[in-house]
């Protein structure tokens, strides 16, 4: 028997560690001078009170789902995969390639093409440290932070020396064709009278991001795929016992998190920068290590987490904007956050559940 | 409709009114933050000097992320805030899309000279010209025959640097090694004094015993272990000389600071244009004072300014990287 209603399981304990975190950073931005009330206006206001801000906001998001969601899977078979950060730089590779090389007619064939084109070249990056654990033992976290090295110096090379358009000093592709770009949310939503959205990068990823969702949920809770990889990472040696190949599963599962990383650049290169710069994925990757533990996983947790965070960012860019708070305390209330409500879960779940108990013992 | 319109107009004028009331200038950092020893440090300093003269305020932002660059843009343009300020090479892009839908706001490009706009005031600085200076003192100094250059991260600016380091030493030692090295491939590149610090001993292993560091905050590692070491060391962008007294030969001078300054004072009737910073404006040169005067020799004061000079007049060029992607003297 639960120890808990799950209402208090999904919602209470998030609830109540976000708003732990939130007088946390109350008082940090106290004490460097600045009042709280307002600064938490400014977040708000600024990332939620108008399309503006939320066509901000669900930019950020759409990347973290992606990412989220990569780190998930691999979550599912006990993988622990940190190189979304690498395998989104090659993924935006991979989208730069499709964009810039071939003549698209129009612009739904080349996100297809550049869904493809991403999740091929993140999967490519995610295989080779799959390789090594699944057939030499060697540890998926050190060899995949590794890779974000070598992916960071391989996009430099690629971009300085061989993409960069004759004579630019900035390194970074050349701008995509016309026909490549995607409908941002202000060319969708906007009508003559009311533009809604201005200016704001959010695109039509976030759909594709949604879609992702659906898909992984489908994936790990809805085929036999998804049954191997979870009976995998709950037990291995209970896993071969039924027959389930545990190099077939580790492969498998870090390519498709290989490949969901990758698919994040169809939103930040694609969809918002339309080139490829050096600097596109600015540790999106090891967001998404924050959203899938606190979004436990699944993928509509995932979803929200990416939401939270998507607040975050836009939030703490008003911060930076309209106040004098430094942005290395934005990132402090962005931990703080993080600290809360993954790592300490525990904190508040214990002694709500010791209530709950108590509570029960009283009605019986 | 004309409702509707009318509104707007109102609410149009009531936001320029409320611009005009305000236009403070704004000040946007790149990715490196303000205090980075460096160039968005020189920014601040030419901003804080500003301030301090005129008692005026001025509304600052440190970028975090890439989509920022547009927004921050935009939404300090929106603010009514004249002029924006913005560093670095990689706001060229945002502010091409940007510049044309605020015609009466003044934008100011540091480290841009290419983009067609007539609302921005573009500054670029002819830091190959200030490195051949500080690479013929380099030059001069050795004596092992080999220089080093390390550079931050690796991108055509930090080559650009390098580049005409390695002419200026070039033309006084036809044959001496320049040893090039660069710390790193990612934006963690301008800010790791560790690096810094190995890749210079790396270097002096290599027989080089005078370093010129173009790599911010990595460039405080180089200079003290190159201090450490006995050999000498060469700053950046700021008046690094006093660091270490005595053991830094020289800094070569990137004058952002005056640059800021410079847009500040002159506010909203800034002029626009390309603005080229060379020898001759003083946007670049090297640096001269207490902390250098007992290791520059009066032949090597003589050298470079003579060779300033001939830069200045046209009888010298430094060939600049940009032209074909390429170095004639350094080999990257």
């Amino acid at each position: 028997m639960d120890k808990m209603p799950k209402w208090a399981d999904v919602v209470l304990i998030p609830l109540i560690s976000l708003v732990l975190a939130a007088i946390l950073s109350a008082l940090v931005i106290l004490a460097i001078g600045e009042n709280p009330i307002e600064a938490v206006n400014l977040m708000v206001t600024g990332a939620l009170g108008s399309t503006y801000g939320w066509g901000y906001t669900l930019y950020y998001a759409t990347n973290f789902m992606f990412t989220g969601l990569a780190v998930a899977v691999a979550f599912h078979a006990r993988l622990f995969n940190i190189g979304g950060e690498g395998q989104a730089m090659l993924g935006g590779l991979g989208v730069a390639m499709v964009c810039l090389y071939i003549d698209w007619p129009h612009w739904s064939i080349a996100l297809l093409a550049a869904c493809v084109g991403s999740a091929l070249f993140g999967a490519m990056w995610a295989a080779i440290p799959a390789y090594l654990q699944a057939k030499r033992g060697s540890h998926i976290v050190i060899t995949t932070i590794m890779f974000n090295f070598i992916a960071a110096a391989f996009l430099n090379y690629m971009l300085v020396n061989v993409m960069r358009p004759q004579g630019s000093q900035d390194p970074a592709t050349a701008r995509f064709p016309e026909t490549v770009h995607l409908p941002t949310f202000q060319s969708m939503f906007s009508t003559a009278e009311n533009a809604l959205f201005r200016g704001a990068p959010a695109n039509i990823s976030f759909f594709v991001a949604l879609l992702a969702c659906v898909a992984v949920w489908a994936l790990i809770w809805r085929t036999r795929l998804g049954y191997e990889i979870r009976a995998y990472g709950h037990s291995e040696t209970g896993a071969v016992y039924a027959g389930i190949s545990p190099v077939r599963i580790t492969i498998i599962a870090m390519l498709i998190s290989g490949g969901l990383a990758g698919m994040m650049a169809i939103n930040n290169v694609m969809g918002e920068a339309e080139r490829l710069v050096l600097n596109s994925t600015e540790g999106a990757g090891f967001i998404g290590i924050a959203v899938a533990l606190m979004g436990r996983s699944h993928p509509f947790g995932v979803f929200l987490a990416a939401i939270l965070f998507g607040f975050l960012y836009q939030g703490g860019a008003e911060l930076a904007l309209w106040t004098s708070i430094p942005r290395e305390l934005i990132v402090v209330i962005q931990a703080l956050v993080i600290l809360f409500t993954g790592a300490l879960d525990n904190m508040v779940r214990m002694p709500l559940e010791k209530l709950f108990l108590s509570l029960r013992k009283g009605a019986q | 409709m004309t409702l509707m319109k009318s509104l707007m107009g109102a609410a149009a004028a009531v936001a320029l009114t409320a611009g005009a009331a305000l236009a403070e200038p704004a000040l946007i950092f790149d990715l490196g933050g303000k205090f980075d020893k460096s160039f968005n440090e020189a920014a601040h300093n030419g901003a804080q000097r500003w301030a301090d003269e005129t008692g005026g305020s001025y509304r600052e932002i440190e970028l975090q992320s890439e989509a920022q660059r547009e927004q921050a843009l935009r939404r300090f343009a929106e603010a009514g805030l004249n002029p924006i300020i913005t560093m670095g090479f990689a706001m060229a892009d945002p502010l091409s899309a940007v510049a044309g839908d605020y015609p009466d706001t003044k934008f100011v490009a540091v480290d841009v000279n290419w983009l067609d706009a007539p609302n921005i005031r573009q500054i670029g600085f002819a830091e190959h010209e200030g490195s051949y200076l500080v690479g013929m003192m380099a030059a001069m100094a050795s004596e092992s025959g080999t220089v080093g250059f390390i550079g931050g991260m690796d991108i055509p600016l930090i080559r650009h640097f390098g580049c005409g380091y390695a002419q200026g030493a070039k033309a006084v030692n036809p044959d001496i090694e320049v040893v090039a090295n660069m710390t790193g491939t990612t934006p963690a590149a301008w800010n790791d004094p560790v690096k810094g610090s190995e890749l210079t001993k790396a270097q002096i292993s290599q027989g080089a015993d005078v370093i010129y560091a173009a790599a911010g905050g990595t460039g405080v590692g180089v200079l003290q272990t190159a201090a450490d070491e006995g050999i000498l060391s060469i700053g950046v962008d700021s008046n690094q000389n006093h660091l270490h007294p005595g053991k830094v030969l020289t800094s070569m001078l990137k004058r952002v600071d005056v640059a800021v300054y410079d847009a500040m004072k002159a506010g909203e009737n800034l002029e626009t244009g390309v603005f080229a910073m060379g020898l001759a404006e003083e946007g670049v040169g090297v640096a001269m004072d207490d902390n250098n005067a007992s290791l520059v020799s009066d032949e090597m004061k003589g050298a470079v300014d003579k060779a300033r000079q001939d830069i200045i007049d046209g009888n010298v060029t430094v060939t600049s990287y940009y032209e074909n992607d390429s170095c004639p003297a350094l080999q990257f």
